[in-house]
């Protein structure tokens, strides 16, 4: 008896597993069958997965589901058989039996069965659809409708009211139906007919609850708990796992023994081995954001219906990749970003034909990888966001003076969106207007280590930058020493690091009423010491900040805004395990976490947010970032440029800005695998193609030795990145460089002085161009 | 007071202290550990427990008792709560003691501070008492023992 009851819960496990996915990817084929696409094939998938949800439904003897599923396949079949043809209200009344199917689902797995919710009235509209229309059947249809139903509905026969059971979107689907077409209109009235018994709200309350239930602890629901694995992956993971055992069996042999040469070579098999079952890990947890996407045409359709706008919706780079728990966190922000482009951006048909534009408005999903995170951009074509509104709505609601707005700045008005409490919608609606929106949607994408970015064009649209990192387990960190302890700080905070020596360190800092400040490229730059900040006892290093002979300074990024940490050393970088923080230390703003280091020691990890403010380095005074723009442009009139020197060959001297190098990397020849007449390496979960520059550039080049380990310039643009093999990375200069000689020769932009030295200046898109067209010649 | 009578018992600032035993993951001896700035001062630091990383707090402070000796390592008591794992820094560790349930007593309503929230009760053993404090208050840096505390 237990075996089988164990049997049964893991067949309803597979059910409703199986049953969310199909749900999901049949509301995207009738959306697409709505907009006469898809054609058979859509078609015979949603017959499927209703009839395969009825079946195993039936199997297990939940005939509630079973028999809301045989009403739509009824129809389904008819319309499969071309008896029918299908029609917006069709696919409205599919939509709604998705919904309550999936309600009944989740009561299921709430409360192990399949609930009481009645959906009667949709069921009675699904058997109406099938009637081939004609006006003389139609009116009398009712009555028999309702006898027939009456065999299954139990003994509870309920009206619209049972509705809200279904989950959330259904009354949406089922309220917009009535409106645009006259013949659901005509069975609506059917369901009233049945007279509600006062049991019934009783009835359905619980059910209503448990679904809501459900709902709210997602993350515990079986759908969002498993995760799909290709099998390969995971046989990857598994021989990884094994040579790791074996590593470690050599390990332990060797520390016995200790013979040093096996054990360096043991540790270094180790080393490669953990890399690579990282790497391997990581992707298993990969998704294509596509899965939370995958909802948003239904969700699109839905709101605009509701508020009768046009809305297209366009999708591009659905497979980017990201880690899962990232997906669950943004899921909920992105709907409310969705909905909220509907609601306020996206104008009515009849306003956007007074403003010139078509009819029907554009929303438009963008997501990308660039620079180690992802970029998500979601950009409508609507009328943009009033700044007076915003202000005038955040003065009426107390959030701040009219003295104060005025002063404010474009971008810092546009900021007051995100402020709790503001909502700039003139009425409230069901879909948005309850000041309950971006202020979370940012919180939300802050927690992940992402941020969020607002641009606006009046009149012609809002776009939303989202930028969150591809994992949250484990980040590129940056290791300091302050004080004596350690700290991590995540890299995608970190801008540069400026490292003052002698004569500068003593008068590269000023002070400003109290408060030091740096002049980094002309730019104040204003400076926290983390010794200071942190009230150690500050070692003999860096106490004051001026008397010493070197001072490093980390410019980061917080808020958009930069600012310099004064530390005492600057260690190394390195990839570290995010591990939270006990309950006793969650009021501490300043701190992301913490690690364990290579030495078992514990590190605490910035939050560079929580410490600029807790530094009081970044402050409301965001007017700045305007003068910001302008300096930058007289900066770039000025030749002074940060040049990255290295040597190709044996002796050939080359540079390139600095800002064309993503990162310096080195890989060991060992990692190098080909692909078509590319050289590639595995680099953070992308494929890097390298390119030898040696190979590409004209001119006489003598060959270096091989090396074991190749020199990498990582160069990236427009999310690709390429990898430039050099021979070696000599200095980074700032110096005023003009170009001697402009030649025209392959790669070569021209030669100018540096450091009293001829230099080739590099063409990188130029080699980049050559090294696509020529095969290569040697494996390294 | 629960069912158990099993107590593991340490010693604080010569005070003889007993924390329920099935709530006491281990006691190991002296951990490095990392500071925390801007932290409580009731909290030493973090320590890595087989890769897991605990809060360390200090008993003396928690119990507004006067600070270790700088050369006396103290010991940690690592209890389980709802939150993961937490440790309590001990002068010195004793046994796990049985005690006769006749033998306890509400604590005197005398005892006031920070100790009123954290000890539940008293056993009177034969040469001294024993003070049996409460877990997971004594863990709530933020909760009203540890206003009284600061």
């Amino acid at each position: 008896m237990a075996m089988t009851e164990t049997l049964q819960q893991e067949l309803i496990k597979d059910l409703l597993l199986e049953s969310h996915e199909g749900l999901d990817r049949l509301d995207r084929d009738l959306l697409s069958l709505e907009q006469g696409q898809g054609g058979s094939t859509s078609m015979n998938n949603i017959f499927r997965v209703i009839h395969t949800l009825k079946g195993t439904a039936g199997c297990l003897g939940l005939s509630r589901i079973e028999h809301t599923a045989h009403a739509g396949e009824n129809l389904l079949s008819l319309l499969r058989d071309g008896a029918l043809v299908i029609t917006p209200e069709m696919i409205t009344s599919l939509l709604a039996l998705s919904d309550a199917l999936r309600g009944m689902l989740r009561t299921l797995e709430a409360t192990g069965n399949d609930g009481t919710a009645d959906h009667s009235a949709l069921l009675a509209n699904l058997e109406k659809l099938q009637i081939i229309p004609d006006p003389a059947t139609a009116a009398p249809a009712p009555a028999p409708e309702k006898a027939t139903f009456g065999l299954f509905s139990d003994d509870e026969p309920a009206a619209l009211a049972a509705a809200p059971a279904a989950p959330v979107p259904a009354p949406v689907a089922v309220a917009t139906a009535p409106a645009p077409l006259p013949t659901v209109a005509h069975v609506a009235p059917v369901a009233p007919v049945a007279p509600p018994p006062a049991p019934v709200p009783a009835v359905v309350a619980p059910v209503h609850g448990s679904g809501d239930a459900a709902e709210g602890s997602a993350k515990s629901s079986v759908a969002d708990n498993a995760i799909r694995v290709d099998i390969s992956q995971l046989d990857k993971v598994m021989n990884l796992v094994g040579e790791l055992v074996l590593a470690r069996n050599q390990i332990i042999a060797n520390t016995t023994q200790f013979d040093q040469a096996a054990l360096m070579t043991a540790s270094q098999r180790l080393n490669i081995i953990t890399t690579e079952l990282q790497e391997s890990v990581m992707k298993t947890r990969m998704q294509p954001i596509g899965n939370v996407w995958g909802k948003f045409p239904r969700i699109v359709r839905d709101v605009s219906h509701e508020l009768h706008k046009k809305v297209r919706l366009i999708m591009e780079g659905q497979s980017t990749e990201l880690d899962r728990t990232i997906i669950e966190a943004i899921k909920d922000p992105l709907t409310h970003i969705v909905r909220n482009s509907i609601d306020h951006g996206i104008e009515s048909a009849e306003k956007r034909r007074a403003a010139g534009k078509a009819e029907e408005g554009l929303l438009s999903l963008r997501a990308y990888h660039e620079g180690g995170q992802v970029n998500i951009e979601i950009m409508d074509d609507g009328g943009g966001i009033n700044l007076e509104r915003v202000k005038a709505k955040a003065i009426s609601q107390n959030l701040l003076t009219a003295e104060r707005a005025a002063a404010l700045s474009e971008r810092e008005a546009l900021n007051l969106i995100f402020l709790p409490g503001l909502s700039t919608a003139e009425k409230i609606t069901n879909v948005s207007g309850r000041g309950v929106g971006m202020d979370v949607v940012k919180t939300n994408i802050e927690k992940i280590g992402g941020s969020i970015d607002l641009q606006t064009q009046p009149g012609q649209g809002t776009t939303l930058k989202i930028k969150i990192p591809l994992t949250l387990a484990i980040i590129p960190a940056l290791i300091v020493t302050s004080g004596g302890d350690r700290y991590a700080i995540p890299q995608v905070s970190l801008l540069e690091l400026v490292r003052l020596e002698g004569a500068q360190a003593r008068k590269g800092i000023e002070q400003l009423y109290g408060t030091s400040v740096y002049r980094l490229r002309g730019q104040l730059l204003p400076l926290a010491y983390l010794n200071q900040q942190f009230k150690c006892a500050a070692g003999s290093k860096n106490a004051g900040g001026t008397q010493d002979d070197v001072i490093n300074i980390i410019v980061l990024q917080a808020d958009g805004r930069p600012f310099g940490l004064v530390v005492d050393e600057i260690n190394d970088t390195e990839e570290i395990v995010v591990k939270p923080l006990g309950k006793q230390l969650k009021g501490i703003t300043t701190f992301a976490g913490a690690t364990i280091m290579g030495d078992g020691r514990v590190a605490l990890i910035l939050d560079v947010v929580g410490l600029a403010q807790h530094a009081n380095v970044v402050t409301e005074t965001r007017d700045r970032t305007v003068t910001d723009d302008k300096s930058r442009t007289a900066d770039d009139a000025d030749q002074r440029q940060t040049l990255l020197l290295f040597t190709v060959g044996q002796d050939r001297r080359m540079a390139i800005p600095l800002s064309l190098a993503a990162r310096l990397e080195e890989f060991p020849l060992t990692r190098l695998e080909r692909t078509g007449a590319l050289n590639v390496v595995q680099y953070r979960g992308q494929i890097l193609p390298l390119i030898r520059v040696a190979d590409h550039v004209a001119g006489r080049v003598t060959p270096e030795a091989p090396a074991d380990i190749l020199q990498v310039v990582v160069y990236s643009d427009q999310g690709r990145s390429y990898g430039l093999i050099v021979s070696q990375i000599n200095d980074i200069v700032d110096e005023a460089v003009t170009i001697k000689r402009s030649a025209a020769s392959q790669g070569i932009l021209g030669s100018a002085v540096v450091q009293g030295k001829v230099t080739d200046l590099l063409d990188v898109p130029g080699i980049i161009r050559l090294a696509e067209t020529t095969p290569v010649q040697s494996a390294a | 007071m629960s069912s158990n009578n099993q107590f593991c018992t340490f010693y604080v600032d010569g005070l003889f202290f007993g924390v329920d035993v099935l709530r006491v993951q281990e006691v190991i001896r002296f951990q490095e550990m990392t500071r925390v700035p801007l932290a409580s001062s009731m909290v030493s630091g973090l320590i890595n427990l087989r890769g897991q990383i605990v809060t360390a707090i200090d008993l003396r402070r928690r119990l507004a008792l006067t600070d270790r000796a700088s050369d006396q390592l103290p010991m940690n008591v690592v209890v389980r709560t709802d939150d993961g794992a937490v440790s309590l820094l001990v002068d010195e560790i004793g046994d796990v003691l049985e005690i006769d349930e006749s033998t306890y007593e509400r604590p005197p309503e005398t005892l006031t501070g920070a100790a009123r929230q954290i000890v539940l009760g008293v056993y009177k053993l034969k040469d001294r008492l024993l003070l049996i404090i409460d877990a997971d208050q004594v863990v709530d840096l933020h909760g009203k023992a540890a206003a009284t505390a600061a």
